[in-house]
């Protein structure tokens, strides 16, 4: 087995009283494309947000060779880890180049970023179109991929996707994917989070089930579309 | 005289003031949505710290400008520091808090501040020093002084490099940022503390040079000075849309107009013997030429705060205060 970039051990989070994650164990590792899929209020999504170390959680969490779980949010884009927040999180008010630039706040190199930023025009054409407008004013899927796009901004090692298909319409949904695949395919390792299980198993080589807090499943996708769990609880069979 | 061009040259220059306290407030409400209600004494600070320098270098024999400048230039960092303090101090710790507890802290803070200055200063105004030969020039039947022209043309000048800062530069992007989202913000690299505490020391630093300002307007500097004027200055906020920095410009200049032509034309606007009600007693009274005036220009401090209750009654969010929505 390849060296795990990312890995979570026992990680537990609490809101108040209430356990939305209850102790579970999962890795990532380098290159490849994982997803963690589950119902609504399964703790995916708040899995996530403790990965990013946006709320406070218990466990270890390791990334590369270091330990993450005492670092505070704002400096894990420097190493390379960046989450593409549930409802996007684009800022509704600055404008397209803006929030570009703002995935780049990081880095110093001004001649790399204006080279990432023509890179990501060309794989996102529609936010060239719009760079002068305000984000807030972009429809939904321009928006996630406006998000998508800020978070390669700051050249991510792992990149967290939380539900880029959420509220999104078929045709957009597919286009999203596309792009995400692309970006797999350079190389960046991505960590999916989805409800739309079949679409998430579809493009991702392995992934992990999750239920009330807990990892019920965890295989290949192959081995999880064919599962017969899998097939009554999420893909709808 | 001309009372109308009179009262808008007066107007513009309390109300570019006002502009400039107000940014003060509304950049640390955009950010963190908190009144910082202390912040008219730190501006009250700026003018104290101002006037002991200057005063002190009064009879140095050095140019009144320099003088005048090393008050200032105390002032601008004095201020600085203050700011800092109390985001550190007073506010961060309560950041997770109810909104409720902050902003208790900040009337709580403004109340330490100002008897401080009490403390430190005394109870008595300080006077401006007559060191700057103050030029009164004639444009179209009004009055306009040297330190009238100053104040407009310096305020104006903040509030155009302010604008370039937040609109033009990285961080200033990164402040707007924080302003809508801060955990977003936190996933790019922002460290909302810093930004939160650049906002303050930001709003202080332009507060300090419009305490000066408004002091050396008036010629004196009082620790209550802070009070009326930080909540004329909040008014001016809550008018352009609080939270809004080109809302808190214009809400600034449009309040010092609104008070100053109302100020100039009250008194003759409610002066009964102008009515077509003069009878009895009240004909006795206009006789002559004499008037019966309801109110004076004593209510100057009344026109804000209409204007406020206007405002937040009839559009709570500010005449700029509109937000553009997130579609989902």
């Amino acid at each position: 087995m390849a060296q795990a970039l990312l890995e979570a051990l026992n990680l537990q989070v609490h809101y108040g009283g209430i356990a939305a994650v209850k102790g579970i164990s999962f890795a990532v590792e380098q290159g490849e494309m994982v997803c963690l899929i589950g119902a609504n209020g399964a703790g995916k999504t708040s899995t996530l947000k403790a990965l990013a170390r946006m709320i406070p959680s218990r466990g270890e969490i390791h990334y590369g060779n270091r330990r993450i779980e005492t670092l505070p949010s704002h400096e894990l884009i420097g190493k390379g880890l960046a989450l593409v927040p549930e409802g996007r999180g684009v800022f509704a008010r600055l404008t397209v180049a803006e929030n570009l630039l703002m995935g780049a706040y990081h880095r110093n190199d001004a001649n790399g970023i204006a080279v990432d930023l023509a890179r990501i025009y060309d794989l996102l054409p529609r936010l060239k179109e719009r760079s002068s407008q305000v984000a807030g004013t972009l429809s939904g899927g321009e928006q996630q991929m406006l998000a998508i796009g800020r978070a390669l901004m700051g050249r991510p090692k792992l990149l967290l996707l939380d539900e880029p298909s959420m509220g999104l319409a078929p045709l957009m949904v597919q286009k999203v994917f596309e792009v995400v695949q692309k970006i797999a395919a350079e190389g960046v390792t991505i960590l999916l989070v989805e409800q739309n299980a079949r679409l998430a198993l579809e493009v991702c080589s392995r992934g992990y089930v999750m239920e009330s807090g807990l990892i019920t499943l965890a295989d290949s996708s192959v081995a999880l579309l064919a599962d017969s769990r899998v097939r009554t609880a999420y893909l709808g069979e | 005289m001309d009372t109308l061009l009179q009262q808008i040259i007066n107007g513009l220059t309390t109300g570019s003031v006002y502009a400039v306290v107000a940014l003060g407030y509304t950049m640390v409400y955009g950010v963190i949505q908190l009144i910082n209600f202390a912040h008219g004494e730190v501006v009250m600070i700026g003018a104290m710290v101002a006037f002991s320098v200057i005063t002190a270098l009064a009879g140095s024999g050095l140019p009144p400008l320099v003088i005048v400048l090393a008050g200032v230039m105390a002032a601008i960092p004095s201020c600085m520091l203050m700011g800092y303090l109390l985001e550190r101090a007073a506010y961060r710790p309560l950041r997770h808090a109810p909104r409720l507890a902050p902003l208790i802290t900040a009337i709580g803070m403004s109340i330490v501040l100002q008897h401080l200055a009490l403390l430190v200063w005394g109870r008595n105004p300080l006077a401006f020093p007559q060191i700057v030969d103050n030029h009164v020039f004639g444009i179209g039947g009004a009055a306009i002084s040297s330190v009238q022209i100053v104040i407009i043309l310096l305020s104006l000048t903040m509030m155009a490099g302010l604008s370039w800062f937040v609109y033009r530069t990285r961080f200033g992007i990164a402040i707007r940022a924080t302003a809508e989202n801060v955990d977003v913000a936190g996933l790019m690299g922002v460290n909302a503390d810093r930004v939160i505490a650049a906002t303050f020391v930001i709003g202080a630093g332009l507060g300090a040079v419009a305490g000066v300002m408004y002091g050396s307007y008036y010629g004196i500097a009082h620790y209550t000075m802070g009070f009326s004027l930080g909540l004329k200055a909040f008014s001016a906020a809550v008018l352009g849309g609080i939270g809004n920095i080109a809302g808190a410009m214009l809400g600034g200049i449009l309040l010092g107009l609104v008070e100053a032509l109302g100020t100039g034309y009250v008194g003759e606007l409610t002066d009964l013997c102008g009515w077509p009600i003069a009878h009895g007693w009240l004909a006795g009274q206009c006789a002559d030429g004499g008037n019966f005036v309801l109110f004076g220009s004593n209510y100057q401090d009344v026109f804000a705060f209409l204007m406020l209750i206007l405002v937040l009654v009839l559009r709570p969010s500010g005449l700029l205060g509109e937000r553009v929505s997130e579609r989902a």
